[in-house]
């Protein structure tokens, strides 16, 4: 049972009494001389959306292919409900998938293609009936049932794609890139569809992506891969927030990275270390939970919006320095100035754009003060 | 495991049993040499001798027949004759194909689809029928010579059937799809900025088409050469049917070595002789065509 | 724009004139009073009546249909199975001898495996008949078949046989249920194209057929010899009249559908806009 806390904050994987639904334990996948998956140990929970993110060639979908079962891994095991599940085809696994392509089947209706999984179970016609209606319902589909899958547009396609994976109710769905082929618009649209649906019907989801928006919309935790390892399985907030590695940081969103040497000072304040970056200039006062050597390589990573942007020198700010605006790239609601500072580095800010266009206050060429707080970027080893 | 053993293993057997085994009966007995009983060749394979009739067996296996070969002249002039039949016709195949592919490349892309069936439709009526078509036209009391009498031009009738103008004529018209096909994908394919790009750069058309369109085009063109060629030597409907009696090919010397003379060992040995002969284009049209898909990616 | 010049016009013109002049002639004369064949003597279907209630042909007729039905069928089973092997098997104990044995039937002359064929039905003491040229033409087409199947199979998208498999197909359905029903048309094709070629073979059924069994290309091939023949004339015609419906009414079912979904697919696209 989850601890009881005020706010009934779902988070399973902070509970130890909490028995995990798929355990990957020290899985390692080679394909030839290639190591697809190197060692991986992780552990999926009960009504968890969960996303596995990386570029291509990660070994996500090596890893989401292991748990449908068309790929057995070349050591350690996958325990699906503390079952191992190696020697489980696929047809016989309680886990469904919905393919990137969606593989509906050209020849069978939306009916049908729904239908197609629940008649291997050789369940009786009333009942695959009510559920394949149902299914429907969930995915607004009702109107589309007997037209074949080249009848519909590609939306309706994703969601025939979702019901047909769903009817079975397995204990694990398993997304691959279910959103690529869709355009812009109408990823964002589907994306609150598909935490909609996880919702009601309670089913874990375990989605592949390489896009790194969708998975810190969607899910409610992201393992972040790289070269068949994991480099951070956390929830979204806490991977852009404090990233693990200089690689997550530079792989989620937007952010600065300045480099330099660290020297610890606890007497100005817990966890406090500075760092040396650049001749000439004072050092960055920073806060960080890792232990750092005097004189050790480390990385400053903060996000742009965390850079305040200001004429003049702030008053009261642990960090500040001057620069001359290089660039400004306007997006309409915020706008991101590069500022280049005298040692050469560029850092990028950015200021919401309350207020219209020509009522701006900075422009090329202009001298700015950047700065920031103590707490509001992270310190990595690299 | 057992079921992609069990889907490999029939088609397999049956390949083994109805493929490989006849050809190696025919090596076999193209090894034997002719004798007067039944079957007509010697040695037989004695299994109940057990191990003394297979090695008198193998020790009755000797080339004579294939050096038999080499002492008739028959038999050498009948495959270059082969040869080069299948060469000249191939020659004027392309000469023939050629335009036509070209000319549907640049039709109307409405019509293209409809071409193309024009094309593929006499490959699916038979072979035999198409053959038979000629020699109507050709005899001396024929179709053609009817015209040329009736125009004028000619006051005897031109013998024409019975001859290897006619068997050019037959090989040709039968096999023009193969020719035409592969070339007129090639050609569809083609950008035809590339020709605008070369007028641009100060060539005529004609130029463009000597120096893009037919370069371009040129695995079409040796696919489709290859694919007349090849079967084209061995060839015996119409050296039978549309040839005379100075025709020489070697489908036809077989044919009649086998059914006529009843001589196997000699008759397989032809084959024999006939396939190794093949394996040269055969392999050189797979090298031109694994070239093309590795140019296509 | 791709300009279309007299000189293409002209190569058409004059190649399907080529192409299809002598069929033309061969369908008119056949409707030729005259027993002499190139001599017309005006209209009449007499010979088509004389050719059906020629004994010999309409027997021969007989063997030949139940020879192409029979072998085509087999090679249909057969060359899809190999399709199947050579795109989807991977690596096996003689896979290159495997696909050797699959393409070399395609390019090897036909006396030679009719020669092949008679040898081994000899050897092993089977009577030549009907059963040997059904084997002997299923071993050739099947080989034809299987070209046809596994160009269709490269291109067929395997995540939907995994689909199958994920929502609880044992591998057998997944084919039974997925994919012969989309790769069907090819496998039709298939059989389609075996017929024909069983249809169309003269020389290995010459070589494999006993003196019990005549096919239709023997019985044609050993009168042609004799010389051109108004029944034969009218035996063609009706052959070329069949093909060229069915070929026509296949190439016109498969344009229409092929529109028809093209049309409904963009009528999706604007129902979603």
């Amino acid at each position: 049972m989850a601890q009881p806390s005020p706010q009934q904050v779902f988070a399973p994987w902070e509970d130890p009494s909490e028995t995990p639904l798929i355990e990957f334990r020290g899985v390692t996948k080679r394909f030839g001389d290639f190591t697809a998956i190197d060692d991986i140990s992780l552990s999926i929970f009960r009504r968890e959306f969960f996303a596995l993110l990386g570029p291509s060639g990660c070994g996500k979908t090596t890893l989401m292919r292991m748990l449908a079962g068309f790929e057995t891994p070349s050591e350690g095991d996958i325990l699906l409900d503390r079952q191992d599940i190696a020697p489980v085809p696929p047809n016989k696994r309680a886990v469904n998938m919905m393919f990137q392509s969606y593989a509906l089947f050209p020849h069978l209706s939306v009916w049908e293609n729904i239908a197609f999984g629940l008649k291997r179970d050789r369940l009786p016609k009333d009942e695959i009936a009510a559920r394949v209606t149902e299914m429907l319902r969930l995915t607004r589909l009702e109107k589309f049932a007997r037209r074949k899958p080249h009848q519909i547009s590609g939306g309706q396609r994703q969601r025939v794609a979702l019901a047909r994976s769903l009817a079975k109710a397995p204990k694990l769905l398993l997304l691959d890139e279910p959103l690529g082929a869709l355009d812009k618009k109408l990823r964002q649209d589907t994306q609150f569809e598909l935490m909609d649906i996880q919702e009601k019907t309670g089913t874990t989801f375990v989605i592949v992506t390489h896009d790194q928006e969708e998975a810190m919309t969607v899910a409610s935790r992201v393992a972040v891969m790289d070269e068949g390892r994991l480099v951070q399985v956390a929830t979204p907030d806490v991977i852009y927030e404090t990233p693990a590695s200089v690689y997550v940081a530079d792989f989620i969103g937007d952010v600065n990275l300045l480099e330099g040497r660290a020297t610890p000072v606890p007497e100005a304040g817990e966890g406090r270390v500075d760092l040396a970056w650049a001749e000439g200039q004072p050092p960055i006062r920073a806060t960080t939970d890792r232990a750092f050597d005097k004189g050790q390589q480390a990385w400053f990573a903060i996000r742009p919006e965390k850079v305040t942007i200001t004429p003049g020198r702030p008053d009261e700010a642990a960090n500040a320095v001057k620069g001359r605006i290089l660039d400004i790239a306007y997006l309409g609601n915020i706008s991101t100035y590069h500022v280049e500072l005298p040692t050469g580095h560029v850092v990028k800010a950015q200021t919401a754009n309350t207020r219209r266009i020509a009522r701006r206050a900075f422009t090329w060429e202009d001298e700015v003060w950047l700065s920031w707080t103590a707490t509001a970027g992270v310190l990595l080893e690299g | 495991m057992l079921r992609r053993a069990a889907l490999i293993a029939v088609p397999y057997a049956w390949l083994l049993a109805l493929f490989l085994i006849p050809f190696l009966i025919v090596l076999k007995i193209a090894l034997s040499d002719y004798a007067l009983s039944i079957p007509p060749y010697a040695p037989t394979l004695d299994l109940s001798e057990g191990w003394e009739g297979l090695r008198t067996f193998f020790a009755g296996l000797d080339f004579e027949t294939f050096r038999f070969l080499t002492t008739d002249d028959l038999y050498w002039k009948a495959y270059l004759s082969s040869v080069w039949i299948a060469a000249v016709s191939t020659a004027l195949a392309l000469a023939v194909g050629y335009p036509i592919a070209y000319g549907m490349a640049r039709a109307a892309p409405e019509w293209r689809p409809t071409l193309l069936m024009l094309v593929i439709l006499p490959f699916w009526t038979s072979f035999l029928i198409r053959v038979y078509a000629w020699i109507g036209i050709l005899s001396s009391e024929g179709y053609l010579n009817q015209i040329l009498i009736g125009l004028g031009l000619i006051d005897a009738p031109l013998a024409i059937l019975n001859t290897n103008v006619a068997v050019h004529i037959g090989i040709v018209y039968t096999y023009l799809p193969f020719m035409i096909l592969p070339i007129y994908a090639t050609l569809e394919k083609m950008d035809e900025s590339l020709l605008e790009a070369a007028e641009d750069l100060g060539c005529s058309r004609v130029s463009a088409f000597w120096r893009v369109t037919v370069p371009l085009s040129k695995s079409g063109i040796i696919a489709g050469c290859f694919l007349v060629f090849i079967p084209a030597i061995g060839e015996f409907v119409i050296p039978s049917l549309l040839g005379g009696s100075e025709t020489l090919m070697i489908g036809k010397v077989l044919w009649e070595e086998f059914f006529n003379n009843r001589d196997w060992p000699v008759a397989s040995a032809v084959a024999t002789v006939l396939l190794l002969i093949l394996v040269i284009p055969i392999v050189l049209f797979q090298r031109n065509e694994q070239k093309q898909r590795e140019a296509e990616g | 724009m791709r300009r279309f010049s007299w000189f293409n016009a002209t190569s058409l013109t004059l190649g399907f004139a080529f192409l299809y002049l002598p069929m033309v002639i061969l369908i008119v004369y056949s409707f030729n009073a005259s027993e002499l064949v190139t001599v017309w003597a005006g209209f009449s279907t007499r010979w088509y009546g004389e050719l059906l209630r020629d004994e010999a042909f309409l027997d021969a007729a007989w063997v030949t249909l139940q020879v192409a039905v029979a072998s085509s069928t087999i090679a249909t089973v057969l060359g899809t199975m190999a399709a199947h092997v050579m795109v989807r098997a991977g690596r096996f104990w003689g896979r290159t001898l495997f696909s050797g044995m699959i393409y070399a039937p395609l390019v090897m002359p036909e006396v030679i495996t009719g020669l092949s064929l008679l040898l081994l039905f000899i050897n092993i003491g089977l009577d030549r008949g009907i059963l040997t040229i059904i084997l002997a033409h299923t071993t050739f087409s099947m080989c034809y078949v299987s070209v046809v199947v596994s160009a269709r199979l490269v291109s067929f998208d395997r995540a939907l046989e995994e689909a199958a498999l994920d929502l609880g197909c044992s591998p057998f359905e997944a084919f039974r249920l997925v994919t012969l029903p989309i790769i069907l048309p090819a496998v039709i094709s298939g059989w389609l194209l075996a017929f024909t070629l069983s249809l169309d073979d003269l020389v290995i059924a010459s070589f494999t057929a006993g003196p019990s069994a005549t096919t239709l290309p023997i019985k044609i091939f050993s009168s042609i010899r004799l010389g051109v023949s108004p029944e034969i004339n009218a035996l063609s015609t009706i052959l070329i009249a069949v093909v060229a419906v069915g070929v026509i009414t296949a190439s016109l079912v498969s344009k229409r559908s092929a529109i028809r979904q093209a049309e409904e697919e963009r009528a999706a696209v604007r129902a979603e806009g």
